[in-house]
């Protein structure tokens, strides 16, 4: 235990215990008053045994979680150049729009005739997402982009099923997220992995030559995961329709391309929507996300419940498979979908409306180029330029330097930044996934610049211990993530009963 | 454009960098016949201000549930939320930061990810806890799935008394997987007894606490009878406030629990997001879906935290992991986390208990209404009532004089004729006196 203080902080960064190490029993940070339970209908059942929870006053407790917050790296703090996961700026008025009362406290079973307004964002963000990817149909229920991709290959599913014959394989390039191929399986096909050709894009050949009347779909992100436009979309997606299968498109990227390029024109069936990447809704360190699905017509009448439709001014819900929605899919998850997060979006789509829409992709695209051509000489780029709007580079400029990808990642940690994506894509050794997003002034993007030119320098000329005793700095250094494991700790429990005894 | 920091200065510095004359170059693996020059067919930029109009226009068309008397439940319910949890989930470092990857800068996160998972653990009765699903309904269909993986049988009865976006969501996650799902009829009226659907086959059976026509149920008995099988027992809670009252479906004998959270923390938001809670016993724990916080050290033999068990999970398992969940409701589970920090065991049982009391008050006021029928048997902060004709009409009455009645069962059962007068009522400690009588008095006259 190496501490240079008596009590572990050190200035500002102040260690703090488990909720459950600060018990004070029977206090409350919330006055209620004692219910009158003399009258009680629990039919007996009721809870006796103490639930186990400590009691803290409200100010503990705002501490404690301020003082949990000062251990984060944030978007707001820095840049966090995290490949495939577009970490960009998070308007606040977006905050204060999803908190009005006619959004926060409007209840998901009202009435329509109450909820007229909900119902209108939902339909107006259909229609812009609709514009945005040039298809004539948006599912908005599911709840993250993995969600989406379940609702996608389920539509496709249930589009060959009706036509008699489910099919079996489902290609998924090798460089694809995880939750492809886990989806892909969910849905009860067989993963047939695709290799890549040596520029970066799945290999056209391989995809025909796996084709078959038993392909049900193929799933590609567009832009890739290597960060390259898959500029043989046109002929893949052609490929795929000449054995009637259908095209879905992870659109996990689709920050590169906003505006610019529309899915639909790629001759895409079904693609998903991260709104917490392209459209800002905060990432909130692992969620809530929010992964509507765009769709062709020839999946549109499979799309999940519930859908909004407008007859008139009004708007109504349609929330069983009947008539219009006989061929739904059904429903994915209880209620509407992430509210929440589609009042988000639709102001951060307003606020930037077709021009800045289209700015978007543009700045993010000419950043990651900038510093693919800035660092192309330091480190090592994986494939020649142009990248789309994250650039991947590879281990090649540490080999021999005794320092790992992930040595450089901890490094970077200490001189103030989050590392990029590392060892994702798999088919890249020690790969850097590196995403800049829009939000980067030139500025910062040379400050970064400056940071990762002299760590590799600092790595190339032997300065070694810099790398491998990273993080110095952070809250925590390297944590054994190995013993943790092997032997799983997933929660607190209280002290053992013979220590309470003697208390 | 207030949120794109490049000049026009600095993007041509860039391109003369780059050794590009246009930031089309860039863009030139984009097909030619792809490739658009105009804009998008949507309106201009505009300021905070017009956005700000434009988004308030449409909330003004929503009645807040809050704006007057309501009772509505149904799987989400309106509670009063201490002003310091949306001040705390709005800190820059909570919201606006990624999944924990980095475990040495997001040790906050994951603390209150693994204080979370105690919480979630304590509150359900059960040995274990993920650090949360994407919602209530989800978190089911992926207990039905990590039922099948572990009792390798694929048959899971569903209780008639679950809540029909869970059913829905159960079957429609599952049409095209292995599992075999047999939906029992709602139960109206009759108890239920599932133990005749049990087989060596069987998965699990799926039963919900309070049910969702609010009743509570003891299921240890259902629970053995499971046992005895083989099947797991799989436990629904939609209403997590009732756990502060209510038996928890850990000391019932549950296998595994699949809750919705919002009660706690999240609030209505026209639902979503919400936040899915999901517990377990910790022999099972490999076969648990989503992320998991572990406690771990350091280099210098600090405690610390990280995610875990990462094996089971897509990014490394691809199509033989046990789920494809990546993002999960990270902000709405810390939300859930200091909520239920700030109530605490005092706090959670005086919440739970004035939402028992503000029900039974209010049985008690509409049993006395000409016309109404108060549903028998236990409940916590919701009951069902029977009209005299159909309960979606009385609600519409209602509502146009701005009073939001209940949920009738018809919203979630249009199929069912014998459910059609049916109303289900939901009290919380933020109904006051005022507000039953308003209830009172418009059914009293909408019925009369």
């Amino acid at each position: 235990m190496k501490l240079d203080t008596f009590t572990g902080h050190k200035g500002l960064a102040l260690e703090e215990p488990l909720l459950f190490d600060l018990d004070g029993r029977d206090r409350s940070g919330v006055d209620l008053l004692e219910p009158d339970l003399s009258n009680n209908r629990l039919g007996g059942l009721e809870r006796t045994a103490p639930i186990g929870l400590p009691g803290l006053s409200e100010p503990e407790v705002v501490r404690h979680f301020v003082r949990l917050s000062q251990k984060n790296y944030s978007i707001d703090g820095n840049l966090y150049p995290l490949g495939s996961c577009t970490m960009k700026h998070n308007p606040r008025v977006n905050e204060k729009i999803a908190r009005m009362p006619g959004f926060s406290d409007a209840h998901p079973l009202q009435p329509e005739s109450t909820v007229q307004g909900a119902l209108q964002v939902l339909d107006t963000l259909g229609l812009w997402l609709r514009t945005i990817t040039g298809m004539p149909a948006v599912a908005l229920s599911p709840a993250a982009g993995a969600h989406g991709e379940l609702c996608g290959l389920m539509a496709i599913r249930a589009a060959h099923t009706a036509k008699g014959d489910p099919r079996v394989r489902v290609l998924v390039p090798e460089s694809a997220h995880g939750t492809n191929p886990a989806t892909a399986n969910l849905c009860g096909y067989k993963v047939d992995p695709v290799p890549g050709n040596d520029r970066g894009r799945i290999d056209l050949n391989a995809v025909k030559a796996k084709l078959g009347d038993d392909v049900a779909a193929i799933m590609l992100t567009n832009p890739n995961t290597l960060g390259l436009f898959e500029d043989e979309v046109l002929e893949v997606a052609e490929a795929i329709h000449s054995v009637g299968g259908y095209f879905y498109c992870d659109g996990a990227n689709l920050n590169a391309i906003v505006g610019r390029v529309r899915p639909g024109d790629l001759g895409v069936d079904a693609m998903h929507i991260n709104l917490h990447k392209t459209f800002s809704t905060p990432h909130g360190g692992g969620g809530p996300g929010s992964g509507p699905v765009a769709f062709s017509k020839a999946l549109a009448p499979f799309a999940p419940l519930p859908q909004v439709v407008k007859d008139g001014d009004r708007f109504r819900l349609i929330e069983e498979k009947t008539g219009e929605a006989e061929n739904s899919i059904g429903r994915l998850r209880s209620f509407h979908g992430q509210m929440g997060m589609f009042t988000r979006a639709l102001a951060y789509m307003m606020s930037h409306g077709a021009d800045g829409l289209r700015q978007i992709s543009e700045d993010a695209v000419l950043s990651a180029n900038y510093l693919l051509s800035e660092l192309q000489e330091d480190l090592s780029v994986a494939y020649p330029a142009p990248c789309m709007h994250e650039v991947l580079f590879d281990d090649k400029f540490l080999e021999g330097t005794g320092v790992t990808t992930l040595d450089f990642a901890k490094a970077m940690i200490d001189e103030g930044y989050h590392p990029m994506t590392v060892y994702f894509p798999l088919v890249v050794q020690g790969a850097m996934l590196t995403e800049p997003t829009e939000s980067e002034s030139k500025a910062s993007l040379d400050n970064f610049i400056f940071t990762l030119k002299s760590l590799a320098e600092k790595a190339k000329s032997g300065d070694v211990e810099r790398f491998t005793e990273a993080p110095r700095w952070a809250p925590r250094r390297r944590v054994d993530e190995t013993a943790a494991a092997r032997n799983p700790v997933l929660r607190w429990v209280p002290p053992s009963p013979v220590a309470d005894a003697v208390e | 454009m207030r949120y794109l920091p490049l000049s026009p200065d600095d993007r041509s510095q860039m391109l003369g960098a780059i050794g590009v004359p246009s930031v089309d170059d860039l863009f030139k693996d984009v097909p030619q016949s792809a490739r658009r020059d105009g804009l998008l067919d949507l309106p201009m930029h505009q300021g905070e201000l017009e956005v700000e109009r434009a988004m308030s226009a449409m909330a003004a068309r929503n009645r807040p549930a809050g704006a007057g008397p309501s009772f509505l439940g149904g799987g989400a319910y309106r509670h009063h939320i201490p002003a310091s949890v949306d001040h705390l989930i709005q800190r820059s470092e909570f919201m606006t930061s990624y999944t924990p990857y980095q475990p040495e800068i997001s040790q906050g996160t994951l603390q209150f990810l693994f204080e979370f998972q105690t919480q979630v653990a304590m509150l359900t009765g059960m040995e274990i806890a993920n650090a949360s699903m994407y919602e209530g309904a989800t978190a089911c269909a992926e207990a039905v799935m990590m039922a099948g993986r572990l009792t390798r049988r694929d048959r899971a009865v569903l209780s008639g008394g679950l809540h029909p976006h869970y059913g829905s969501t159960v079957r429609t996650t599952s049409q095209f997987g292995a599992m075999d799902v047999v939906s029992k009829d709602p139960s109206w009226g009759v108890g239920e007894d599932l133990s005749a659907d049990l087989d060596d086959q069987t998965a699990c059976v799926v039963v919900q606490n309070p049910d969702v026509f609010g009743r509570l149920h003891d299921y240890s008995s259902l629970a053995a009878a499971c046992h005895e099988v083989g099947a797991l027992l799989v436990v629904a809670v939609t209403e997590v406030v009732s756990l502060g009252a209510v038996k928890s479906p850990g000391e019932m004998g549950a296998d595994i629990v699949a809750a919705e959270g919002q009660s706690l923390g999240v609030g209505l938001s026209f639902g979503g997001p919400y936040v899915g809670l999901m517990a377990a016993h910790k022999k099972h724990v490999r076969q648990m879906p989503g992320r998991l916080c572990g406690e771990a050290v350091d280099v210098d033999g600090r405690r610390s935290y990280v995610l875990t068990l990462s094996t089971r999970e897509q990014h490394i398992r691809r199509e033989k992991a046990t789920s494809n969940i990546c993002t999960n409701a990270g902000l709405c589970a810390l939300a859930f986390g200091i909520h239920v920090a700030l109530l605490g065991e005092v706090g959670m049982r005086r919440l739970a208990g004035l939402n028992h009391a503000a029900a039974v008050d209010l049985a008690d006021r509409l049993v006395m209404v000409p016309g109404v029928t108060v549903a028998d048997g236990a409940f916590f902060n919701e009951f069902a009532v029977t009209l005299p004709g159909p309960a979606a009409d009385v609600v519409q009455t209602l509502a146009d004089r701005d009073i939001l009645a209940g949920v009738p069962a018809s919203r979630l059962f249009p199929d069912r004729d014998d459910l059609a007068n049916v109303l289900l009522v939901a009290a919380t400690e933020t109904n006051t006196s005022g507000e039953m009588d308003a209830l009172v008095a418009g059914l009293s006259e909408v019925l009369s």
